[in-house]
């Protein structure tokens, strides 16, 4: 095959891993970037990709998008995002709880599109957190790592045996914590707010005793921990003083979660009901601070589709999620702008974080890394529409926000994979 | 449009309706006197007290018997409606203040009619001041004033929480 | 946020909840309530006031004595009620209670009364018929989950001020489950518009909702320390199947702690009344002796209920509060 040469001419590069911002050409050669600012010698560019006035970032990687199922339609959404690398849980339909599943998924995602896809397999059978699932297998067959999807097995025994496993074969554990009972018929966060609106709770100590069971297993087993989508502050604190401690521990927040919190509810908006749910205004902003100080790693999209008739039905009995990829960087860059973070710094959470919590490389510019490219406009302020969307989910709570920043072009692979129409 | 300082004088007016109406309860003495709310009642009350037989006084209030509820919705003093006595087979005066569309005529008869059959309901009017929109006309009636539709004709009683209140008219452009 | 239960002028076009309402609306609300009294008075129940107009009672979760009271409420007022029974009709057939909602427009609905064990239901029949511009339809909350029982609330209100005049200077508690409990909620907010003095909520930790003193109540976990100086006492209904469990070990032992009897009472304010929404678990959150004594007006409540229901109906179709 004959070498095809990119050149990305007149963006602003911006490279979070190594802190480089400035305006500079990018050079891909083979599907690999080649060069950064000088032409490589005997270089000549087959496509010239026009950057004026665009920021040139590595593209995103999304540690939570639930795109098993429509696989097609969500690796278009997640190029029109920008995100060029993503994990996809096992709580999809069906459960990602054998190898040939997982292959599947991924070997799907190959076929169509130069998306990297990272499945995350189950933790037990069925996510039932009775029987271990086949985590080497699972390994093996492309997955990431492995979870229990939301929240943790009810048995605690089953926890510990899984976590000996898991760190027998050295798979990672992804978990969302929330311990079981408490979190099981809840539906909002704990507080006043929930009390006026007569909504079944979720107390935040669902989320402090899941991690403080984990934490203290982790100790115990060894298992390498990552938390996903932690929702409050008391979260953030044991996150931090575990890390402190010494634990190699990581974790994760929801990207709507920088930006909502319970009284976004408002009047029962079932597009606000998430899992974790959205919780109280200290807890938001200890999440914002937790992003902005590495407590907490990454930022996810925790994009999940849902259709009309799981959305549009009363708040207790609406499907938990939201779309969420194709607002992933613009909600990120919002958070960084709100607490005026460099650019360089802004993106870290979404790129190089992301990507060394994957244990992969990606999520950086560098010379010979896979050409994964995101070239946005840090100034468009588009307001987010139904029709705007590729996602087969069209709802989320932030319909009829005007967001800044907006994604033109992707690559991934070297391949313009998106162009803004 | 008269003058308002010629309106006559409501007082008088109502000595001359009872005046009218005293053969009718010397015909037949079970005759009830129904007022329609707020001004038909007192008139309502002062003829029974001008008559010598001093017959029992009835009130009706038709807010809940308008034909512009959906328009208009419901006016926020609703009164209680007392209809002292079983009208069924009795005659009936009904006494209202001013006559001009005739709706207040026909709501406050359909809720008449809904607590008994009256044998039969004759209107008696202080002030029938035309511009009619419905088959209704006054049996007895003391001033017949014809006035432009953006007239306001209104009775009113001062102190108004007195029974020996002074009646009087007044006259606005709406 | 615009209130979902007013249009853009502040009037109310639908009941969905007592919190949002002016103290000039409720008291508006209970005026009106009181010139409906008279009419369930007469031989002739009935007045002109919705007629031609369909009265939908759509009830998601079964209560019997509730939807009878919006119907006789809605036939007082000459409107043609029809019943549906959701629980066991078209949502068991997997029909989405939106689309039952645009059904029942179709056949021409002039107001739904909704009863459902979620809360903020009505909420999303409202969102959803100002999305599709169908703002002629009103609709009146009859119980959405633990949320609001606005219509009860008002009933309540009505009671209060029939017994005590005004709401200055009242002492009212709420005594029992209050966690579940819609009809709590609902009197709460318009105690506090209407500016009692003190809202107190009386009960175990577990029945009690986290942070309920942002709305403006005391809790109280002792039963004689929340009824003391009170003018009012509600007693709230305790499910059945709330009585044993995680929440309360025993009925007994609730009866022991929080049943109201004639001996608890006299930390009461001497005329204190005693209210219930019903129905009553007699010897359980209240003693017989207590429930038929003249200070219980239970039943008075269940009479002025139609006259509000009433009330709230002409409001509503007539244009609003």
């Amino acid at each position: 095959m004959k070498t095809h040469n990119i050149e990305i001419r007149g963006g602003r590069v911006v490279d979070p891993a190594s802190q480089f911002d400035d305006t500079a050409s990018v050079f891909i050669s083979d599907g690999k970037i080649a060069s950064i600012g000088q032409t490589p010698a005997g270089f000549k560019a087959d496509q010239v990709v026009d950057a004026n006035g665009l920021v040139v970032a590595p593209g995103l990687v999304d540690l939570s998008a639930r795109i098993a199922g429509n696989i097609d339609a969500e690796l278009e959404a997640s190029v029109a995002g920008g995100v060029t690398t993503l994990a996809c849980p096992p709580d999809v339909d069906p459960i990602i709880d054998e190898p040939e599943l997982a292959e599947r998924i991924v070997r799907h995602a190959e076929d169509v599109s130069q998306v990297r896809v990272l499945p995350v397999g189950a933790m037990t059978q069925g996510l039932a957190g009775t029987m271990l699932a086949e985590m080497s297998l699972l390994r093996d067959a492309g997955c990431i790592a492995v979870s229990q999807g939301r929240g943790l097995p009810a048995d605690t025994k089953v926890l510990l045996r899984a976590l000996q496993y898991a760190a027998s074969c050295d798979v990672p554990v992804w978990l969302q914590p929330a311990e079981y009972y408490l979190s099981k018929d809840g539906i909002a966060h704990d507080s006043a707010w929930s009390s006026r609106l007569g909504l079944s709770a979720i107390p935040v100590a669902a989320e402090t005793m899941a991690m403080q069971n984990v934490l203290s297993l982790a100790w115990e087993t060894g298992a390498r921990i990552h938390f996903t989508q932690i929702s409050s502050a008391e979260g953030v604190a044991l996150l931090r003083a575990a890390q402190d401690d010494g634990l190699p521990v990581t974790g994760d927040v929801a990207v709507h979660a920088l930006h909502l919190y319970e009284q976004d509810i408002g009047y029962f908006d079932p597009l606000a009901r998430f899992d974790p749910p959205l919780r109280g205004f200290e807890d938001r902003e200890a999440l914002r601070i937790g992003l902005a100080e590495g407590t907490l790693g990454a930022v996810v999209s925790a994009h999940t589709p849902r259709g009309v008739d799981v959305k549009r039905v009363p708040f207790a009995e609406a499907a938990p999620g939201a779309t969420g990829i194709e607002l992933l960087l613009a909600l990120t860059l919002a958070w960084g702008e709100s607490l005026s973070l460099p650019l360089r710094r802004s993106l870290l959470p979404v790129t190089a974080k992301a990507a060394e919590i994957l244990g992969i490389d990606a999520g950086q510019i560098a010379v010979g890394q896979r050409a994964d490219l995101v070239l946005f406009d840090p100034d468009a302020q588009w307001t987010v529409q139904e029709s705007d969307l590729r996602s087969a989910g069209k709802l989320t709570p932030f319909l009829g926000r005007t967001l800044q920043g907006r994604v033109m072009k992707t690559l991934a692979g070297g391949q313009l994979v998106y162009e803004r129409g | 449009m008269p003058d308002l300082k010629k309106l006559p004088d409501a007082e008088q007016q109502i000595m001359a309706l009872a005046e009218s109406l005293r053969p009718v309860f010397e015909r037949a003495p079970e005759t009830v006197l129904i007022g329609v709310f707020t001004g038909g009642v007192w008139i309502a009350e002062r003829i029974s007290q001008l008559l010598p037989s001093h017959p029992p006084v009835g009130s009706v209030d038709i807010s809940f018997y308008r034909d512009d509820f959906s328009e208009r919705g419901l006016s926020p003093n609703v009164q209680p409606t007392t209809v002292p006595l079983d009208i069924a087979g009795k005659p009936v005066i009904l006494v209202d203040d001013v006559l001009y569309t005739g709706r207040t005529t026909r709501a406050a008869l359909n809720e008449l009619f809904d607590y008994g059959r009256p044998s039969t309901v004759q209107l008696a009017v202080l002030a029938d001041r035309g511009g009619r929109q419905l088959p209704i006309a006054a049996d007895f009636c003391a001033w017949r004033v014809s006035l432009p539709e953006n007239a306001n004709l209104v009775l009113t009683r001062t102190p108004v929480d007195d029974p020996k209140g002074q009646l009087t008219w007044s006259l606005d452009d709406a | 946020m615009l209130d979902p239960q007013l249009d853009a002028d502040g009037n109310l076009i639908h009941l969905l909840s007592t919190e949002g309402l002016s103290k000039e609306q409720l008291t508006r609300l209970l005026d009106t309530g009181a010139s409906f009294i008279g009419v369930s008075d007469r031989d002739m129940k009935k007045v002109p006031l919705l007629r031609g107009k369909s009265v939908f009672n759509l009830f998601f979760e079964n209560s019997t004595r509730t939807r009878t009271t919006f119907e006789i409420a809605a036939k007082r007022l000459s409107a043609d009620v029809i019943n549906l029974n959701m629980s066991t009709s078209s949502t068991a057939k997997g029909e989405t209670l939106l689309d039952t909602v645009d059904n029942l427009c179709a056949m021409h609905a002039d107001m739904f009364v909704v009863r459902h064990e979620s809360s903020g239901a009505p909420h999303l029949i409202v969102d959803h018929l100002r999305r599709t511009g169908r703002n002629d339809i009103h609709v009146i909350n009859a119980g959405d989950g633990r949320h609001s029982h606005p219509t009860q609330g008002l009933l309540d209100m009505y009671t209060i001020r029939h017994y005590k005049g005004d709401f200055e200077g009242l002492n009212v508690a709420l005594i029992g489950d209050i966690l579940h409990s819609r009809v709590a909620r609902s009197d709460i907010h318009a105690l506090k518009t209407l500016g009692a003095a003190s809202i107190r909520v009386v009960g175990p930790q577990t029945l009690i909702p986290t942070d309920i003193e942002a709305l403006g109540v005391e809790v109280h976990r002792d039963l004689e320390s929340g009824l003391k100086d009170c003018d009012v006492v509600i007693a709230l209904r305790l499910q059945r199947e709330r009585m044993t469990g995680a929440l309360l070990p025993s009925a007994t032992e609730f009866h022991g702690l929080y049943g109201l009897t004639h001996e608890r009472l006299k930390a009461a304010k001497p005329d204190a009344i005693v209210m219930h929404p019903g129905p009553m678990n007699r010897g359980v959150e209240i003693d017989s002796a207590v429930a038929d004594s003249p200070r219980a007006v239970i039943l008075p409540q269940v009479t002025f209920g139609i006259a509000m229901r009433m009330a709230v109906m002409s409001v509503l179709a007539g244009g609003g509060a």
